[in-house]
């Protein structure tokens, strides 16, 4: 009875990294099927991929998508955060709930809604429409976190700057921003990470220059082939990697 | 400061966001609303106020079958997520060792991280027809011809359960390690039994948890197109690929938006019910 928890937790670890195992270890495949039984292992996919000038360009795409966004919905969100954290506003508890509701609804219909307004509006689609998607989505969440961590205690640090004379801009940049950045840099690398991943409005918001995620979406109609696992391998490892960072953000902020 | 400039600055600072939200989120929404009771004259699109695309819902099956199909999906994937998810929530607050949990929940989700793409894929390569899960069954000799696991609802609900189980983990988790054990001593000191004191102490103390992250589940699930595209193949269709046909094929946008109102007006719905329950804040 006592050895029940731990075949469960060893069982949901099975469940929760078998796909993970079988894309990662075919990515090292000598063949060109990335099934059972392994060969290898085997760089060959990984330098097919890494000469492929579709899928680098895509990668680089991806991560300025990443990176353009989620600068933008960090700056936006701080501001937002900061203007009703620290100001009386009439109507804040709505203007809170409107900021947030991007969050309710599904990227679908955020990607198909903006679609829309720009096939009205007879632009053209590019990164920088995936990217203003891309903001939408991750604005919710960078307001969010960093209005929840401004607390009493950087309250009392702006006050005791403005009354030694400190203006606006010098309080913002000199006390509130240092004092804060463990939650901003928390939310820009969460929204990196979702950025990086995201697939739906890219696919409906992008046309020739796409992120890797619609790229790879292309490239699956050809079915299972071990350059997919080892475009996969590295998408799962520059996610794991954000997520790290940001664990180990969140992890020494809560340290005293 | 007097209270109009400080209002006037707080403004400034909001602003841009505020703005942001409006023009790219509130905007698209109100034209996609406009666009619902649009209609298309063979390719000219006709605005108007016309029911002709939800009265289309009830009128068509494959319609009104894949509104069916979503539904039974994405309660199943909710249903089975919860009690796999409960389980090792527990398991990671009570049994395993302080000092480790939070290396084991980070283990517990880290996949959690991964496209959808990329994780409906390797899922693909688990359940194929030369795939591990076959190719292990007949080494083992269990099976002599392979089972078809992949493009059936099978694989669709097993990618979902996959996610939403890390996802719930956490949102579980997060509610276990809240409870002060004093009440599980108090329980077990009036002289409950272990199984009394989980159905009457911890289940209703965790259930605004459990909601929450049903609730999340559901959203998420009802409204994703990836999973079911990839793993479901074409045997049957949920709003989400319709809603990708119609965008496609058939450049059919009253339609389509027609569709996401009535995804959005399911999710209303499902927080009405469980709004008693839901913490969002607490997240």
């Amino acid at each position: 009875m006592r050895l029940v928890p731990w075949l469960y937790l060893g069982a949901a670890f099975v469940f929760i990294y078998l796909p993970v195992a079988a894309l990662v270890l075919f990515s090292f495949q000598e063949s060109n099927l990335p099934v059972p039984p392994f060969q290898g292992p085997s760089l060959r996919w990984y330098a097919d991929i890494l000469g492929d000038d579709d899928v680098m360009q895509a990668l680089a795409h991806s991560l300025m998508v990443a990176a353009g966004s989620s600068a933008v919905a960090c700056v936006l969100g701080f501001f937002a955060a900061y203007g009703l954290a620290r100001h009386v506003l009439p109507g804040s508890a709505f203007l809170r709930g409107l900021l947030i509701a991007p969050l309710t609804v599904s990227y679908l219909i955020v990607g198909l809604g903006l679609l829309i307004v720009i096939q009205r509006a007879g632009l053209g689609l590019s990164l920088m429409t995936a990217g203003v998607g891309h903001v939408v989505i991750n604005l919710p969440l960078c307001f969010a976190i960093i209005y929840a961590s401004m607390g009493a205690q950087q309250q009392n640090a702006e006050r005791a700057a403005r009354d030694l004379g400190a203006d606006e801009f010098r309080v913002i940049t000199l006390v509130t921003v240092p004092m804060l950045a463990p939650a901003i840099a928390a939310a820009f690398f969460l929204s990196v990470t979702l950025s990086w991943d995201e697939f739906i409005i890219s696919f409906l918001l992008t046309r020739f220059d796409v992120t890797l995620p619609v790229e790879i979406w292309s490239m699956l109609r050809s079915g299972l082939s071990p350059r997919l696992n080892a475009i996969g391998s590295i998408v799962f490892l520059v996610s794991v990697t954000a997520v790290l960072i940001l664990e180990i953000l969140v992890f020494r902020k809560r340290r005293p | 400061m007097s209270r109009s400039a400080e209002q006037r600055r707080g403004w400034g600072f909001v602003a841009p966001a505020l703005l942001w939200t409006l023009a790219f989120f509130v905007l698209p929404f109100a034209v996609m609303g406009a666009m619902s009771l649009a209609t298309l004259e063979g390719r000219t699109l006709v605005w108007g106020l016309s029911l002709a695309n939800y009265a289309e819902l009830a009128e068509k099956a494959y319609l009104w079958r894949a509104i069916m199909v979503s539904l039974e999906i994405t309660v199943t994937v909710t249903v089975v997520s919860v009690v796999l998810a409960y389980p090792l929530a527990w398991i990671i607050a009570f049994r395993v060792p302080a000092r480790w949990q939070r290396l084991a929940l980070l283990l517990a989700i880290l996949p959690f991280w991964t496209s959808y793409v990329v994780r409906s894929y390797a899922w693909l390569l688990v359940l194929a027809r030369e795939g591990v899960v076959n190719q292990t069954l007949m080494t083992l000799g269990l099976i002599s011809e392979p089972v078809t696991l992949a493009n059936t609802r099978f694989a669709t609900v097993t990618g979902f359960v996959h996610f939403f189980v890390m996802l719930l983990t956490l949102t579980i988790y997060a509610n276990l390690i809240q409870l002060s054990p004093n009440y599980r001593r108090a329980a077990m000191d009036l002289g409950a039994s272990a199984f009394q004191t989980f159905r009457h102490v911890i289940l209703p103390l965790t259930l605004p948890g459990i909601v929450t992250g049903a609730f999340l589940t559901f959203v998420l699930c009802i409204g994703d197109y990836v999973t079911p595209q990839i793993l479901g193949g074409n045997t049957e269709l949920t709003v989400p690929q319709v809603i990708m046909v119609q965008l496609g094929r058939r450049a059919d946008f009253p339609l389509a938006s027609a569709l996401a109102i009535v995804l959005m007006a399911i999710v209303t719905v499902v927080y009405l019910l469980s709004a008693r329950w839901l913490k969002l804040d607490r997240l």
